[in-house]
C-alpha cells in the first residue's frame, strides 16, 4: 500500500476523532493523578471541553453546547469555587487506611477494561443513521411531548437540591438553636397532657 | 465516518479511568470529580447511539444525567462543606464514622 492510497482511506473524521480522544484520556489520567485538587479540575475541564468536541462530531449539537455551558461552566465553577472556599493545605496521608487498594488498582483497571471491550466485540456495530438527531427542534419536540414527565421530574429534582444544599450548607445561627429548644420544651411539656388524653379516650 | 465501537471504547477507557480515580483518590472533592468523569462516559455513550441509531431519545436522556449531575455536585459539595466544618478534613478516611 503506497502512501496515497493510505492518505485517501484516512478521512478528517477520523483525524478529529482520535485527537480528542487522545486528549480526553490524557486529561482524565490527569484528573486521577494529580494530589491537588484544583489541577483536577482544570484537567476535568479539558475532558469536558474535548467531550464537547467530540458530541459535535456525533451531530449533536445541542448537547455539545449545554456540555460547555452547564458542566465546564456551572458545575466546575462551583467545584473550584468549593476547593478555594475550604483552602485545604496539601494532603497528609498518615492516616491512610487503605493502601493496598492503590496496588489492587491496576489490574482491576486492566480487568474491568478487557471485560468492556470483551462486551463491545460481541455488540453488533449497527451502520450511522442517514439522518442524524440532535438540533434544538428535534429534541424539544421529544422532550415536550413524549418525555415530558422525565423533565418535570428533574425541574423538581433541581428545586429539591436547592433547598437541600441550602439547609446542608448554612451555619446554625444562636436563633435556631433558642428555636429548637423552644420547640422541646413544648413537646416535653404537651407529652403528659397527650398522656392523659389517650388515658381517658381508653377509657 | 468513525465507527460505533470507537465511541463506545473510548466511553469504556474514560468510565474505567473514573472507577479507578474513585478507588486510588482520598481526597472527598477528587471522588466527586471522578465521579462526574464517569457520568460523562456514560453521556458518551449514549450521545453515540443515539447518533448511529437515528433516534432522539438518547439525547433526552443525556440532558436529564445533566440535570441529575448539576443536583449531585450541589448537594455534594454543599455535604462537603459541611463535613469540613465539622471535622477539619476532607480525607474519606477520617469520616468513618459509620464503618464497623
Amino acid at each position: 500500500m503506497d502512501v496515497n492510497t493510505l492518505l485517501n482511506t484516512i478521512e478528517i473524521s477520523h483525524i478529529l476523532f482520535l485527537g480528542f480522544a487522545a486528549l480526553c484520556v490524557v486529561a482524565a489520567f490527569n484528573v486521577i493523578l494529580q494530589r491537588n485538587p484544583i489541577y483536577s479540575a482544570l484537567a476535568l475541564i479539558i475532558v469536558l471541553c474535548a467531550m464537547a468536541a467530540l458530541f459535535l462530531t456525533l451531530y449533536a449539537p445541542f448537547i455539545a453546547a449545554i456540555q460547555v455551558l452547564v458542566y465546564a461552566g456551572a458545575i466546575m465553577v462551583l467545584f473550584i469555587f468549593v476547593i478555594m472556599l475550604l483552602n485545604v493545605r496539601e494532603e497528609e496521608s498518615k492516616t491512610d487506611h487503605q493502601k493496598y487498594l492503590k496496588f489492587l488498582a491496576v489490574p482491576f483497571f486492566l480487568a474491568m477494561l478487557g471485560e468492556v471491550f470483551a462486551v463491545i466485540k460481541t455488540v453488533g456495530a449497527p451502520p450511522a443513521s442517514a439522518n442524524p438527531p440532535g438540533t434544538v427542534e428535534s429534541i424539544a419536540n421529544g422532550m415536550f411531548t413524549n418525555y415530558v414527565l422525565p423533565f418535570e421530574a428533574a425541574s423538581v429534582l433541581i428545586l429539591m437540591a436547592i433547598v437541600g444544599s441550602m439547609l446542608l450548607a448554612r451555619r446554625e445561627s444562636a436563633a435556631d438553636t433558642d428555636l429548637i429548644e423552644q420547640a422541646l420544651n413544648a413537646a416535653n411539656q404537651a407529652t403528659p397532657v397527650i398522656e392523659t388524653i389517650e388515658e381517658e379516650v381508653a377509657a | 465516518m468513525v465507527p460505533l465501537s470507537w465511541y463506545l471504547a473510548l466511553s469504556a477507557v474514560l468510565f474505567t479511568i473514573g472507577v479507578v480515580g474513585v478507588i486510588i483518590q482520598r481526597n472527598i472533592i477528587s471522588l466527586f470529580m471522578c465521579i462526574e468523569l464517569m457520568l460523562n462516559a456514560v453521556n458518551l455513550t449514549l450521545v453515540a447511539f443515539s447518533r448511529f441509531f437515528g433516534d432522539v431519545t438518547g439525547q433526552l436522556f443525556v440532558f436529564i444525567v445533566m440535570t441529575v449531575a448539576a443536583a449531585e455536585a450541589a448537594v455534594g459539595l454543599a455535604i462537603i462543606i459541611s463535613l469540613f466544618r465539622s471535622r477539619e478534613t476532607i480525607n474519606v478516611d477520617e469520616a468513618d464514622l459509620l464503618k464497623l
